[in-house]
C-alpha cells in the first residue's frame, strides 16, 4: 500500500499555488541492492491534478524524476473549499489518489 | 457536465486518462494523441527522443527560461523549474541528454495552468538539459548546462 501523497495548496494574488511530494521508490531498473542483484523498475507513470473535477495538469514520467517526486505549479482562480485530486499510476500498474480541499 | 464524463473523469487516475476520454467520445482523437508518447520515453539517444516528438527542428527560444543549478552536488535529486513565456504554451517537455533515458517528464497544461513547472530530476552526471515547449502545434526549444559532482541514476 502506498502512502499518501503530501498536497499543499495556497490562495495568492488571484491564483491556486500547488506543491505536492508523491511517496514513491522511482527506481529506474538499474540499480543494484546490497547483494548485487537487479532491482526492477518500478516508477509512476502518469498523474493528474484536477480542481473541482476539471484537469488542471496531465503529466507523464519517466524515471528520471527523483525518488519521491516533488512538483510545484500554479492555476489560476480559485476559492476556499476547491477539491484538489491528486492521481497518480505506475508502471507496475498500482494507482493513488489523494484529496485535499484549499483552506 | 453529464454524469458519464464524471465516472470517466473518475476512472482516470487509474487508467490512460485522454485515452478513456477518447474511447467515451469526450475528447477528438486529436487530443487523444496527448497520450503518454512511448517512443520518446523509452528512446536511450537524445536523437531518437527529439525525433519521437517531433522536435529536432524545434526553433531556439529565448521566451524559455530553465532554472537549475550551475552545480548540483547531488545527482540523485536536482531541483529544476522550466518557465515559458510563449503564448498558449500547451505541453512543457524536460530531457535530461546524459541520463539513460532522455525524457524525464511531460507536462500537458490546462489553460487554468500557468507556464512554469517545477521539479526535482536525478542526473547521471554533468549533462545539458532541454526544455521543450509546444504552442498552438510549434515547438520551440532550450538548453542549460548543469554540472553534477555525485551523480544519481546509479547501477
Amino acid at each position: 500500500m502506498s502512502a499518501p501523497t503530501r498536497i499543499r495548496a495556497t490562495l495568492k494574488e488571484g491564483a491556486t499555488e500547488l506543491r505536492m511530494l508523491f511517496s514513491h521508490p522511482m527506481e529506474n531498473g538499474l540499480r543494484k541492492d546490497a547483494e548485487g542483484q537487479r532491482i526492477p523498475a518500478h516508477f509512476i507513470m502518469e498523474v493528474s491534478v484536477r480542481r473541482n473535477g476539471e484537469i488542471v495538469l496531465a503529466a507523464d514520467f519517466g524515471p528520471s524524476i527523483s525518488t519521491n517526486p516533488y512538483l510545484a505549479f500554479s492555476i489560476a482562480g480559485g476559492a476556499a473549499g476547491d477539491e484538489i485530486v491528486v492521481s497518480w499510476r505506475d508502471n507496475r500498474g498500482e494507482t493513488r489518489s489523494d484529496t485535499i480541499r484549499v483552506a | 457536465m453529464d454524469s458519464r464524463r464524471r465516472d470517466v473523469l473518475k476512472a482516470g487516475g487509474g487508467l490512460g486518462i485522454w485515452s478513456l476520454l477518447a474511447v467515451a467520445g469526450i475528447v477528438s482523437p486529436a487530443r487523444a494523441q496527448d497520450a503518454r508518447n512511448v517512443a520518446a520515453f523509452e528512446a536511450t539517444t537524445l536523437d531518437e527522443a527529439l525525433q519521437a516528438l517531433g522536435a529536432r527542428d524545434a526553433a531556439e527560444s529565448g521566451a524559455i527560461r530553465i532554472v537549475a543549478p550551475d552545480v548540483a552536488e547531488d545527482g540523485r535529486a536536482v531541483a529544476i523549474s522550466v518557465s515559458s513565456e510563449i503564448p498558449r504554451t500547451e505541453q512543457i517537455v524536460i530531457l535530461i541528454e546524459e541520463n539513460p533515458w532522455k525524457v524525464a517528464a511531460s507536462f500537458r497544461l490546462s489553460g487554468a495552468m500557468a507556464p512554469a513547472i517545477q521539479t526535482r530530476v536525478k542526473m547521471a552526471r554533468s549533462t545539458r538539459v532541454h526544455a521543450l515547449v509546444k504552442a498552438e502545434g510549434r515547438l520551440f526549444a532550450a538548453r542549460r548546462e548543469v554540472t553534477v559532482t555525485v551523480g544519481g541514476c546509479g547501477t
